[in-house]
């Protein structure tokens, strides 16, 4: 829609259109953020006034609940597995998957097709399900409720993103300059290490938080695979049903706040992965 | 190193890591699904659909599917639009509605309990107003809509940012001539949106169906913060399967369905919003 808009409507109806578009986008924004208030609102309650009736519509910044949280036992345990593998995920993801998003935007070579269909199928696939198998298969091999084990499934999650994301990022980066560095006495190796590497480094790092969130939040194949050494999403699924309600909402809390802020740190990059790559 | 050994090598790994994670394991939930003490049978997947809360749990996991889908759909291309049409602040506003993405099911549907349960906030806003003049319990089997309000819509507030991301991403792609042109033979916005838009963002409209579709089937944790046991899913009953009743073999048959919902699903989607061919933007 373009800014040379030629309106024939009356001026009225036009400011009426200005004022319900503007009224639209603040009560969206409203419809995202409210909840999450709310969420904070529960979590800065003392542990007795979240149960009270009816509700303060301001947080009382009380810490009680989120005290409770820490000292809750095995929650600690919890929530540093679920960094561990998050952290672990992070790495695989990136160091086995941007080779291949580099090999797709610079070859072509007979497989490709093949290639991107086996990523795709990944994509579409309810993975979560293939945790049972896989629960099978660890306890043969002693990664059965291990922090590696995990990571290694929710990588088997993040691969197409990291792959999709790196091929979009590397296909933004001519040729031309790595051929550049070629004639300039540059090995393939060190023209990728010199020329595309600090260019794209920013774009990797995004991509890489992209698969901390995906294996943070993940929650059968965690509760499927681990059973002593379990992550905080695990942990709060087991514990749902007996756990005291404010517990829930600390922990909801603590699940939430990551997100906000990985998300910021990769806004400019979440569109990278859908708009070249899907065609 | 040989440029014609080179691209192999580098995905060689992803191949490889994809084998061992992903066809292998869903080659033996097959098998799993398929067998019972050594035999192959169909004895399982008799099991799960005989039982029950089968027929329950997959009319709830499609009428949710039904319920928030289109919602969503309706709503990532309503904001799709006005996102794109913004000159100011549109970095920010376009972070505060991708938020949720970065939220897991299981917070969503605990952040939704803040509100739905019985101390909670919809509760004292109704109270606030004066609707009501004392508490009611929403979360029970008394109010089997409420729970299926409660669970669309933590779906809806959740799930509908990784559509938005799609769309936005397609409609960058479509160039501005063509609605320059449109505004030269006095088309209305409306007019734009449905000749010019929709057609045009068929590939991300595809994508974004197909993803969402996929993930509306496999729906868990946010059932299991809201409706417990009180609402039954697909997933769930799985999740059943394998722990509470330690029957693996029909937790690989509920698999196997679930992922035969989805292909067809997805055969459906892909059908249905197929680009003819050689139309490309």
């Amino acid at each position: 829609m373009t800014a040379v808009a030629t309106d024939v409507a009356a001026p009225d109806a036009r400011k009426a259109g200005r004022w319900l578009y503007i009224t639209s986008v603040v009560l969206l924004c409203a419809w995202v953020i409210v909840p999450l208030y709310f969420l904070l609102i529960n979590t800065l309650s003392a542990p007795e006034d979240v149960q009270s009736y009816p509700k303060a519509f301001f947080p009382a910044f009380d810490m009680g609940s989120l005290s409770f949280f820490v000292t809750f036992n095995g929650m600690i345990d919890a929530l540093l597995n679920s960094i561990m593998v998050a952290g672990l995920t992070m790495i695989l993801s990136i160091a086995v998957g941007a080779p291949a998003g580099y090999a797709l935007s610079r070859f072509d070579f007979p497989g490709k097709e093949l290639f991107r269909l086996l990523i795709l199928l990944n994509r579409a696939f309810p993975l979560p399900l293939l945790a049972l198998p896989l629960a099978v298969m660890f306890i043969r091999t002693g990664l059965d409720d291990t922090i590696i084990g995990l990571a290694l499934v929710h990588t088997t999650l993040a691969i197409p993103f990291a792959v999709l994301i790196t091929f979009s990022l590397f296909s933004g980066i001519p040729m031309e300059l790595e051929e550049a560095a070629w004639t300039l006495g540059c090995t393939r190796l060190t023209a990728f290490t010199k020329v595309v590497l600090p260019l794209i480094l920013p774009g990797i790092a995004a991509s890489a938080i992209f698969a901390f969130v995906i294996s943070w939040n993940e929650v059968f194949a965690a509760a499927v695979l681990t059973i002593e050494n379990r992550t905080l999403t695990a942990f709060l699924l087991v514990k749902l049903s007996e756990a005291p309600i404010h517990l829930k909402f600390a922990g909801g809390f603590i699940l939430v706040l990551p997100a906000l802020i990985f998300i910021f740190a990769v806004r400019k990059y979440l569109f990278a992965m859908w708009g070249i790559a899907n065609r | 190193m040989n440029a014609r050994f080179l691209p192999y090598v580098l995905i060689a790994p992803v191949t490889f890591f994809l084998c061992v994670f992903f066809l292998y394991p869903f080659v033996l939930v097959a098998n799993q699904a398929f067998t019972v003490d050594g035999g192959y049978t169909m004895e399982n997947f008799r099991e799960v659909v005989s039982d029950w809360k089968f027929p329950i749990s997959l009319q709830n996991t499609l009428l949710l599917a039904a319920a928030v889908v289109p919602v969503q759909l309706a709503l990532a291309l309503l904001m799709a639009t006005m996102v794109n049409r913004m000159q100011k602040g549109r970095d920010l506003i376009l972070y505060v509605w991708t938020i949720p993405l970065g939220i897991s099911d299981l917070a969503a549907g605990i952040i939704w309990l803040a509100i739905f349960e019985q101390s909670g906030f919809l509760n004292s806003m109704l109270d606030a107003v004066g609707v009501i003049d004392k508490p009611a319990n929403l979360l029970t089997c008394q109010n089997p809509w409420i729970v299926f309000l409660a669970i669309a819509l933590a779906e809806i507030w959740r799930a509908t940012a990784i559509m938005l991301v799609i769309l936005v991403a397609g409609i960058g792609l479509i160039p501005k001539e063509y609605y320059e042109a449109a505004e030269v033979f006095g088309a209305s916005k409306w007019k734009q949106f449905l000749r010019i838009t929709l057609p045009l963002l068929r590939p991300s409209l595809q994508t974004a169906l197909v993803l969402r579709v996929i993930l509306a089937f496999e729906i868990f944790a946010v059932v299991a913060a809201l409706g417990g046991t009180l609402f039954p899913v697909l997933m769930s009953e799985t999740y059943a399967y394998q722990f509470d009743l330690l029957n693996s073999g029909a937790a690989a048959a509920m698999a196997l369905i679930i992922l035969g919902i989805s292909i067809a699903a997805t055969l459906v989607i892909l059908r249905a919003l197929r680009v003819p061919k050689g139309a490309t933007i």
